[in-house]
């Protein structure tokens, strides 16, 4: 250890590779946000539902995906789906799967909260000047909600970046799989895992700072 | 054959679990009238506002809106609620200020008038925008219509409130308390928007704690009791001739205003 000489030219000589698997993390990320906010938005509703049944299920959804590994979700999807012959998935839109179900609780949660904490006096305002259910949705609770859990959705987002890294586990060459393997062939082993922590350590401190000054431009509410 | 009056309420009926809070009202108005609610804390003046504009179910009894049933059908023997989307229509009709304002958060002052407008009367987005200029500057906030409401006062955000209310054009509309949250030397700045929209003929059914106000607006004042009207009648009549023991009593907590 003492005698380790640092050799920086491994990264520069492999930067792209870096940046394209940090970029494809990012998407990973990004993509399993998006459909775990419809699926838990979805869910959210259905967890609020007057019908017990529905409820009942998302609850059962919820905890199990907040009671399990999510390595385990992302080898059951990966190698389990298959044994079923489904066979459609490559191995990073399995992984995409594997992320969304898994933001879909965290954001159910998020969402429930947030619908739950809107003032009904909101609403009231809302019902007197005649618009109908639905549009009281979009128009009045969904926005106010949207501003409320903002905050609670851009912690999620970071959590899901840095969750990408299991991907690597199934060999999807985001950035955790793919310093392992420049490591492999170049047993730069500081400088490679250095780098990789520093990029995500950066990128995520990035992502949060964009996110605070989106929330700041909507704090329109307190 | 006279029209219809623009609302009648009949023997209206509502009871939370077990106890009765509404035991039979009646009440009807006249186009451009000014009715006001007055009573005690918890004697329902609020239940039955919020039961014109279809927030409760009336359990009995019946309101007439321009002579249409509100909220309810008659199936034969059964009444039946009304889907929401009628249940909608029907309170698009009529306006509601509350206590609290209760602004969208979200939106500016411009843009809370103009909801209803756009999203219920189907107006186009730049007539809704002339018409939340007009209403915003007849309440006196034309310089503030870019506002959000947390950045507006008590005052203004209820004048902001009413202007949303009254540019839907209503039938009817209904004050609960309107001025109880505001600070003391905000109160005025909201009367007197009131007092203007009931000089220009606006029909208007309030519940408010500010007896001179009510006293000089109103044509008919209502003084409710437990559940059911006790007397009622020009304010006049009401506030310098109450022969109900309960009315002197209620509105000896006025000290000095009244009588003696
Ligand atoms: N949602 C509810 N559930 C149960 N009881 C209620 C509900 N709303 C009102 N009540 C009760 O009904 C009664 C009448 O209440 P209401 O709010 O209509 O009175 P109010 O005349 O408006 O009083 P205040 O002057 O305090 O506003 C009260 O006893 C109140 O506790
Ligand atoms: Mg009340």
């Amino acid at each position: 250890m003492i005698d380790y000489h640092f050799d920086w030219s491994v990264i520069t000589r492999n930067w792209d590779k870096f940046t394209d698997a940090l970029l494809l993390g990012l998407g990973l990320a990004v993509v399993s946000l998006a459909i775990g906010s419809v699926i838990g938005l979805l869910a959210a509703y259905a967890r609020l539902s007057p019908r017990k049944w529905l409820s009942y299920l998302v609850w059962a959804y919820v905890e199990f995906i907040r009671c399990t590994p999510l390595l385990l979700l992302i080898f059951f999807l990966y190698f389990g789906l298959p044994e079923f012959d489904i066979t459609v998935l490559d191995k990073s839109q399995s992984f995409v799967l594997s992320l969304s179900l898994y933001a879909g609780a965290y954001m159910c949660e998020v969402f429930r909260s947030g619908l739950a904490s809107i003032p009904k006096q909101y609403v009231e305002a809302a019902k007197a000047i005649g618009l109908r259910p639905l549009q009281r949705q979009l128009y009045v609770v969904l926005p106010v909600m949207f501003r409320i859990t903002l905050p609670a959705v851009s912690n999620n987002l970071i959590s899901l970046f840095k969750d990408t890294s299991l991907a690597a586990a199934i060999a999807v060459p985001e950035l955790t799989f793919t310093a392992r393997q420049i490591n492999a062939n170049t047993f730069r082993v500081m400088e490679v895992w250095l780098t990789a922590s520093g990029l995500y350590l950066v990128t995520a401190y990035v992502i949060a700072t964009l996110l605070r000054l989106v929330e700041r431009r909507y704090a329109a509410i307190r | 054959m006279s029209e219809p009056p623009l609302l009648q309420a009949t023997n209206v009926r509502k009871h939370f679990g077990k106890v009765e809070v509404l035991k039979g009202i009646d009440l009807t108005m006249r186009q451009g009238q000014v009715v006001s609610l007055i009573g005690a804390s918890g004697s329902g003046k609020t239940t039955f506002l919020r039961c014109i504009n279809l927030l409760e179910e009336h359990d009995g009894g019946e309101i007439l809106l321009d002579g249409d049933p509100i909220g309810y059908k008659l199936a034969g023997e059964t009444r039946k609620r009304l889907s929401e989307t009628k249940i909608s229509a029907q309170r698009a009709r009529m306006g509601m200020v509350f206590q609290q304002f209760n602004l969208f958060p979200h939106l500016t002052a411009a843009e809370n008038v103009m909801l209803g407008l756009v999203k219920v009367q189907g107006k186009p987005k730049a007539e809704a925008t002339d018409i939340a200029s007009h209403w915003l500057g007849r309440v006196g906030l034309g310089e503030r219509k870019d506002h959000y409401p947390y950045q507006l006062s008590g005052g203004q955000q209820q004048r902001v409130a009413i202007a949303r209310a009254v540019a839907m054009q209503p039938r009817l509309l209904l004050f609960d308390e309107v001025t109880s949250a505001l600070d003391p030397e905000l109160v005025a700045e909201v009367l007197g928007v009131m007092q203007a929209l009931a000089e220009a003929g606006m029909t208007m059914l309030l519940v408010s704690h500010e007896m001179l106000f009510v006293r000089e607006v109103s044509h008919h004042v209502v003084f409710l009791d437990q559940g059911r009207v006790a007397q009622e009648g020009r304010p006049e009549d009401v506030f310098d001739h109450p022969e109900n023991e309960r009315l002197r009593s209620f509105l000896g907590r006025f000290h000095g205003l009244f009588g003696r």
